[in-house]
């Protein structure tokens, strides 16, 4: 008997330490969690913030080629980093579409102009002059090898220009490789009025120029050992092929909330969360009893444990993904309802405690599976069509499904047996 | 707390009566979406499927029906565009929401600048002091393409229609064609009332529609086969009796069990319902619907259907 209380007792314990680690984080002085609570990533409808979708609309209305697509994404990006929304995220969605989000975004309509406007690409020298713009460049392509005869494997741009740009092009590199003494033997390269690259001119170019078919642009550092850039060499070869782009980016969603209201979403979904959460418990308790209150540890357990699950995952919380969770938890005690009117049933019929549970758990378990395998295909599909926010509704319900089978069929059969081997045989502590 | 009902009220023999309730509930949903290929549209169609724009501002002030006439009038001369309608919101009626079909960003924009020098409201441009964030009374513009709102339909009737696909296929692997049947019967009766809500509370249909949807066929099959999982269980148990009495004495059985999920279930979903704010509880509201018909469905039409296929099935 004391033994079963003191299990009792200490997995109780640990489920109360888990849920206060989850909820303030923990300092041990040696390692430090950090709260779960804080991990959790906010979606904008809950932070504020636009989401606007894009999509690439050529004139004779045939279908972008995906590097075209690569290339819009790079200047979507760059646009974002210019205005400073850092924090912007572009993907793409279909093959013509591309998905804006910015958190936090005061003006939509500002950001819906800056990002959808037409690409403004140019080479410019040492004093700003404009020497060739977007429309001169032929192709540029991120290449992974030797630059000279003898040297090492680097990322590079390979530029190719039209023979106009090309003329241009020499005549720009021969006035700037010859005032390399001053260091103005550069070609500074810019979208929408932004720097993004300043590539050097060779000071042996001063007789000549640059007049080649093809004119490299290395990238960072030439050690073989540690090939950097390639990342920077296909960006750079996206932003200077954006001067060409063949379509024009049109707006066709936007979404976007303000702070104030996702501010307000937030406070009262996760008060009426609690709220629900506190009645359930409660209702648990009233019909139950004493199974109840191991149902509401176990679902207490429950909610920590989504939330630890959807931060380590790095699951956006949008506003139907929270009601997802207050769903979960009303449908999260449908395995424990079940099992307890079963083994009601079973004391009634006159079996001991220990047999009543042992057949309740044993007759509930494939009504549990069968009932909780149809809502999970519910979530899988609505997942898998992923359209905006109800991705994370179809999360949580998914997550919340699988995550309470465990603590109903580990967490609450566990801290039963223990009532047993407390040996509280009173039929009315389990609401028979 | 329902073992005496079982010799009270005998589901199956008062099936028909159950029946014509479960199809009164479904009918405004199966009328609504009968006639919508006819061009009658009896449902609050959102932008999400429909496309257009809506744009809510904090105006600051109370408004009344003149008060909306006046933005209306403010925004149509801005956008040279149709206002479709305003309505207020917020909980001192100071919102308003303005619906038209698709504008360009232009517009908005232009809507905006409009309605900030008639009102004097902010942009969140204003320099504020470090650490604050410049307000901005627009409270949220969503704006959808008919293009994407086509797409997005399209994608959704995909999504409800693969659901109940593999849900069907599992339950005719777990249990027979029959009672597969009378599920689906069921939870096309959930279905329907759900849709009905949507009708006569006038919720805008939009893209969680979807989400309430699927998660009621989960939910009322869950309910359904808990109930199915009983019969199949006292078939083997009790011999000597018939089958309409086994079904009647499983649902009573599994009465107290349907009840009390059902309740957990509301009870959390009620409070987003009460305490949500408007677009989360134009979610709550058909589900809350949605869950009570799914146990209406599990307790008095699938099982007196299962009895019905089986009796018709013996017939021929």
């Amino acid at each position: 008997m004391k033994k079963g209380i003191l299990w009792f007792v200490a997995v109780v314990a640990v489920i109360a330490v888990f849920i206060a680690t989850t909820i303030s984080g923990l300092n041990l002085g040696v390692v430090e969690i950090p709260s779960a609570t804080d991990g959790i990533r906010l979606g904008l409808d809950l932070q504020g913030g636009a989401m606007i979708t894009f999509e690439a609309r050529t004139e004779d209305g045939s279908a972008p080629s995906k590097a075209d697509m690569e290339i819009a994404k790079t200047v979507l990006r760059k646009r974002l980093d210019a205005a400073n929304y850092t924090e912007g995220t572009v993907t793409a969605a279909g093959d013509t579409r591309l998905t804006v989000e910015i958190p936090s975004v005061t003006d939509p309509e500002e950001a819906v102009a800056l990002l959808g406007k037409t690409a403004v690409l140019e080479f410019r020298d040492a004093d700003g002059n404009v020497i060739i713009s977007g429309n001169e460049v032929k192709s540029a392509e991120s290449v992974y090898g030797q630059v000279s005869e003898n040297g090492a494997n680097q990322h590079h741009v390979v530029l190719s220009l039209t023979s106009e740009g090309r003329e241009k092009f020499t005549q720009a590199t021969k006035k700037a490789a010859s005032q390399a003494s001053a260091e103005k033997n550069y070609i500074d390269i810019y979208l929408d009025e932004t720097l993004q690259s300043r590539p050097f001119v060779d000071a042996s170019y001063a007789s000549t120029g640059i007049n080649s078919e093809e004119v490299v642009i290395t990238i960072g550092s030439e050690d073989s050992l540690n090939p950097a850039g390639g990342e920077e060499s296909k960006t750079l070869a996206n932003i200077i092929n954006s001067g060409r782009l063949p379509f024009a980016l049109e707006e066709i969603e936007l979404r976007s909330v303000g702070p104030t209201l996702g501010e307000k979403a937030l406070e009262t979904s996760l008060f009426a969360g609690f709220i629900g959460l506190l009645l359930v418990m409660l209702f648990m308790i009233l019909i139950y009893r004493l199974s109840g209150v191991v149902a509401s540890i176990s679902l207490a357990f429950y909610t920590a444990l989504l939330v630890v699950i959807m931060s380590l995952l790095k699951v956006n919380l949008s506003l139907p993904g929270i009601a997802g969770i207050i769903l979960s938890i009303g449908m999260a005690v449908d395995a424990n309802v079940i099992i307890y009117e079963r083994i009601k049933e079973e004391l009634r019929v006159g079996k001991t405690l220990k047999a009543s549970i042992d057949a309740g758990f044993k007759r509930a378990f494939t009504a549990i599976l069968d009932s909780n395998v149809t809502t999970l295909i519910a979530a899988v599909v609505l997942y898998c069509f992923g359209m905006g926010t109800i991705r994370g509704f179809a999360i949580t319900l998914g997550l919340g499904v699988v995550i309470s089978m465990f603590t109903v069929l580990v967490v609450s059969r566990f801290l039963l047996y223990r009532l047993v081997d407390m040996n509280i045989k009173s039929l009315k502590a389990y609401g028979a | 707390m329902f073992s005496k009902m079982e010799n009270k009220l005998n589901i199956v023999n008062k099936s028909n009566v159950f029946f014509l309730i479960g199809v009164i509930f479904a009918l405004i949903g199966l009328v609504s979406l009968i006639i919508l290929p006819f061009g009658v549209n009896l449902f609050n169609l959102d932008i999400d499927f429909a496309g257009g724009t809506t744009m809510t501002y904090n105006m600051h002030k109370q408004l009344d029906k003149a008060e909306l006439d006046n933005i209306t009038a403010i925004v149509e001369k801005a956008t040279g565009a149709e206002i479709s309608s305003a309505q207020k919101s917020g909980d001192g009626d100071e919102q308003v929401v303005l619906k038209s079909a698709t504008l360009s960003s232009e517009q908005r924009d232009a809507a905006f600048n409009a309605l900030k020098e008639a009102y004097g409201l902010h942009d969140g441009t204003e320099t504020v002091a470090e650490g604050e964030t410049a307000h901005t009374d627009v409270i949220s513009v969503d704006n959808v393409d008919p293009v994407m709102g086509n797409d997005l339909r399209n994608s959704a009737i995909k999504a409800a229609f693969l659901a109940i696909l593999f849900m069907l296929i599992y339950i005719a692997i777990r249990f027979d064609v029959r009672s597969g049947l009378a599920a689906i019967i069921a939870l096309a009766h959930d279905v329907l009332v759900v849709i009905s809500a949507y009708v006569i509370f006038r919720i805008p249909l939009n893209l969680t529609f979807i989400a309430v949807v699927l998660t009621i066929l989960g939910y009322s099959i869950n309910a359904t086969i808990v109930i199915f999982d009983r019969i199949r269980e006292n078939r083997k148990l009790i011999k000597k009796t018939s089958f309409a009495d086994i079904v009647n004495k499983s649902i009573w059985q599994s009465a107290t069990r349907s009840v009390n999920t059902t309740v957990t279930t509301l009870l959390s979903i009620v409070m987003i319902a009460i305490f949500g704010v408007t677009s989360i509880r134009n979610f709550a509201i058909p589900l809350v619907v949605g869950v009570v018909a799914g146990l209406y469905s599990s307790m008095f039409i699938s099982g007196a259907v299962w009895v019905k296929l089986t009796k018709n099935a013996n017939k021929a």
